[in-house]
C-alpha cells in the first residue's frame, strides 16, 4: 500500500464545454508571458474523416463547432465540388448563403453577450441571448434544428426553404434588426464599455500578417479580408454587400466590426429570399455521380475568420486525406501580442476579443507569478477583478 | 491573368527549384519545389509577392512524406499550394516558423502526428499530446490503425 492514486476531475474534464488552459505569468500586475495547452479533447477528425464517405463526412465536420456548425460543411461541400466540379444551382446557392448569414448573425450576437459578462455588463449579455433565440427558431423552422442544422451535401442542401416560409423569415429579420439597433447604441455610446475597451489588446497590421489572424479580428486592425468576396463561392457574388473594417486593431474595434456585420448579414439574408422567389421550389440539388482522383480546396468566411479544408480524393468514396483548418487555431496564437503587456484585469476581455472557438474562459485562464510560478488567481477571481475594474470606472466617468 | 503573373515571377525567381506546376483555375494551383528550398520561396511569398500563410497540409503517400503550404493572395483569391516531397526514411524539412508565427503550431502539430522533423524550430514541443501520448508513434500516418 502507501501509493496515492491521482484522479484528475478538472479544470480540463470532458464534462466541461470545451477543456483549455491558458497560464497567463504576472508581474505584479502586468502579464509577461501567456502559455497554452490544449489537445484535452483532440478527437483526431482529420483520421476519422478519412473512414467515413463523401456523405458522412458532413456530419462529422458539422460536430468541429458547436457555435458555427454550418461553417465546417460550407467549406468541405466547396472543396468537394471543386474535386468533381459540380455547378450547384442558383436556388442552392441562396439557401446556403441564407444558412451562412443566420449564423453569422446568432454567433455575433452570443460573442457580443459573453464581451458584456466579462465586462461586467451582463443585461447587455442577457438581451443579446434573448435577441439570438428568434434566429436559433428560425433554424428549426427552416432545418428542424436549433444547431447542427444538417443542410449540405454535395451537390446541394437537403432541405428547401419553401417560399411560404419568407415572409416568417423577412418579418424576424425586420424585428432582429430593430434590436440590434438597439444593442449596437446601447454598446457603442457608453463612456465606460470606451474605457474598457478602447486600446486594450491591440493588435497592428503586421501582427495580423504574422500570425495569419483571420476575420473579424482581422479587419478590426484595417487587414481587409473577407473569403466571401476574396474567393467568391455561393451566393456571394450575386448579392450586393460591404466589407465592415476597422483601423484601430483594440477590442472596441472588434467590437464594433462584429455589430456592423450583423447589419451586411441581414442584407445579404434578404437578398437571398429576394433571388429564392425568383427561383423553382424543389431546385437544390443535382446529382453527384462520383468524385474523381484529385484534391480540392474549400474555404468559408465562419463568422470567426476564414475555415479552410484541403481534401485529397484517389476516387473512392472516402477521402485519403482531409486537413481542416479552423479560423480560432491562427486567432488564439495572437494571444501572444495581445495581452502580453496588459493588466491582468484587461486579460479576460482580450482573450475573448478574437472570439475563440469556446465558451468558458472562465474554466481556463490562471494567473501566475512569473518568479515563483505561484497560483494567484483563477478565471473566475479574473472575470471578477474585471468587474470591478468597470465599476470602479464607472463611478469615475459618471 | 494575375495568377499566371504570380507564377511567372516565382519560376523565374527560382528556376531550377521549380520542378511543376499545376494551375486548376484562375483562383487554384499548385507549386511542386526542391524541399530544400522552402524556405527562400516561402520568404519570397510572404515578403515580396505579398501572400498570406493559410496552413500547411502533411501527407503520408506511396512516395513519402508530402506537405502542402497553402498561401492565400487575398486580392485575387488565389490559393497557391506549394509541395514538396520529403524522404520516408529521414522525414524532416527546415522550419518556417523564423519567417512567421502563423507556421508555429502547425509544424509542432506535424511532427506530432506524422514524426516530420521541423529543422531549427523555435520550440517543437508536442501541440496537442503532452505527456499524453507514446513516444515514436505517430497517429496520422497510414501504418496507424
Amino acid at each position: 500500500m502507501g501509493t496515492k492514486t491521482l484522479i484528475p476531475i478538472g479544470p480540463y474534464h470532458p464534462l466541461q464545454e470545451e477543456p483549455e488552459l491558458f497560464k497567463l505569468f504576472c508581474d505584479g500586475e502586468i502579464v509577461k508571458d501567456i502559455k497554452w495547452e490544449t489537445g484535452y479533447n483532440h478527437r483526431g477528425i482529420e483520421k476519422l474523416s478519412e473512414s467515413k464517405t463523401y456523405d458522412q463526412v458532413f456530419f462529422l465536420v458539422e460536430r468541429i463547432c458547436g457555435i458555427c456548425s454550418t461553417s465546417h460543411p460550407f467549406a468541405f461541400a466547396n472543396a468537394v465540388e471543386e474535386i468533381a466540379g459540380i455547378d450547384i444551382t442558383d436556388r442552392t446557392r441562396y439557401i446556403r448563403s441564407i444558412i451562412g448569414e443566420l449564423e453569422r448573425i446568432h454567433s455575433h450576437l452570443l460573442w457580443v453577450g459573453l464581451a458584456g459578462h466579462f465586462l461586467g455588463y451582463n443585461t447587455v449579455f442577457m438581451w443579446a441571448w434573448k435577441y439570438r433565440e428568434p434566429i436559433l427558431d428560425l433554424f428549426e423552422m427552416i432545418t428542424g434544428n436549433r444547431n447542427s442544422y444538417a443542410m449540405f451535401k454535395v451537390g446541394g442542401v437537403r432541405r428547401d426553404i419553401e417560399n411560404n416560409k419568407i415572409s416568417t423569415i423577412r418579418k424576424t429579420l425586420s424585428d432582429v434588426k430593430k434590436k440590434t439597433d438597439l444593442l449596437t447604441g446601447a454598446v457603442m455610446d457608453d463612456p465606460v464599455i470606451h474605457a474598457r475597451t478602447k486600446g486594450v489588446g491591440v493588435l497592428t497590421r503586421q501582427d495580423i500578417s504574422d500570425f495569419g489572424a483571420v476575420g473579424p479580428t482581422a479587419r478590426a486592425s484595417g487587414v481587409s479580408i473577407d473569403i466571401r468576396r476574396d474567393d467568391p463561392y455561393a451566393a456571394y457574388p450575386l448579392v450586393s454587400w460591404k466589407v465592415i473594417t476597422a483601423e484601430e486593431g483594440d477590442v472596441f474595434a472588434k467590437v464594433k466590426v462584429r455589430l456592423l456585420e450583423m447589419y451586411e448579414s441581414i442584407s445579404i439574408i434578404e437578398q437571398c429570399l429576394g433571388g429564392l422567389e425568383k427561383t423553382p421550389e424543389g431546385d437544390i440539388a443535382v446529382k453527384v455521380n462520383e468524385i474523381p482522383e484529385g484534391s480540392g480546396t474549400g474555404r468559408a468566411e465562419a463568422p470567426r475568420g476564414e475555415v479552410f479544408h484541403f481534401v485529397v480524393s484517389d476516387g473512392s468514396n472516402s477521402p485519403v486525406r482531409h486537413k481542416i483548418r479552423a479560423p480560432s487555431y491562427v486567432n488564439i496564437a495572437t494571444f501572444k501580442k495581445s495581452c502580453i503587456g496588459q493588466t491582468i484585469s484587461d486579460a479576460t476581455i482580450s482573450l475573448a476579443a478574437v472570439d475563440p472557438c469556446y465558451c468558458c474562459t472562465e474554466r481556463m485562464a490562471v494567473a501566475l507569478d512569473i518568479n515563483s510560478g505561484r497560483k494567484l488567481m483563477n478565471a473566475k477571481e479574473l472575470i471578477e477583478l474585471s468587474l470591478k475594474r468597470t465599476i470602479e470606472l464607472k463611478k469615475k466617468i459618471t | 491573368m494575375e495568377t499566371d503573373l504570380v507564377i511567372e515571377k516565382l519560376k523565374k525567381s527560382f528556376d531550377t527549384e521549380v520542378l511543376k506546376v499545376t494551375k486548376k483555375s484562375e483562383r487554384r494551383a499548385t507549386v511542386s519545389v526542391k524541399p530544400e528550398s522552402i524556405v527562400r520561396i516561402a520568404e519570397y511569398l510572404y515578403k515580396t509577392a505579398g501572400l498570406r500563410f493559410i496552413i500547411a497540409s502533411a501527407l503520408h503517400t506511396k512516395r513519402g512524406f508530402e506537405i502542402n503550404y497553402h498561401f492565400s493572395l487575398d486580392s485575387t483569391g488565389l490559393v497557391l499550394n506549394i509541395h514538396v516531397i520529403i524522404n520516408r526514411e529521414n522525414p524532416q524539412i527546415e522550419s518556417l516558423s523564423n519567417l512567421f508565427n502563423a507556421s508555429n503550431w502547425i509544424e509542432r502539430e506535424i511532427h506530432e502526428l506524422f514524426g516530420i522533423d521541423f529543422l531549427n524550430h523555435p520550440n517543437q514541443e508536442k501541440l496537442i499530446s503532452e505527456g499524453n501520448w507514446a513516444e515514436g508513434v505517430y497517429p496520422y500516418r497510414k501504418e496507424f490503425k
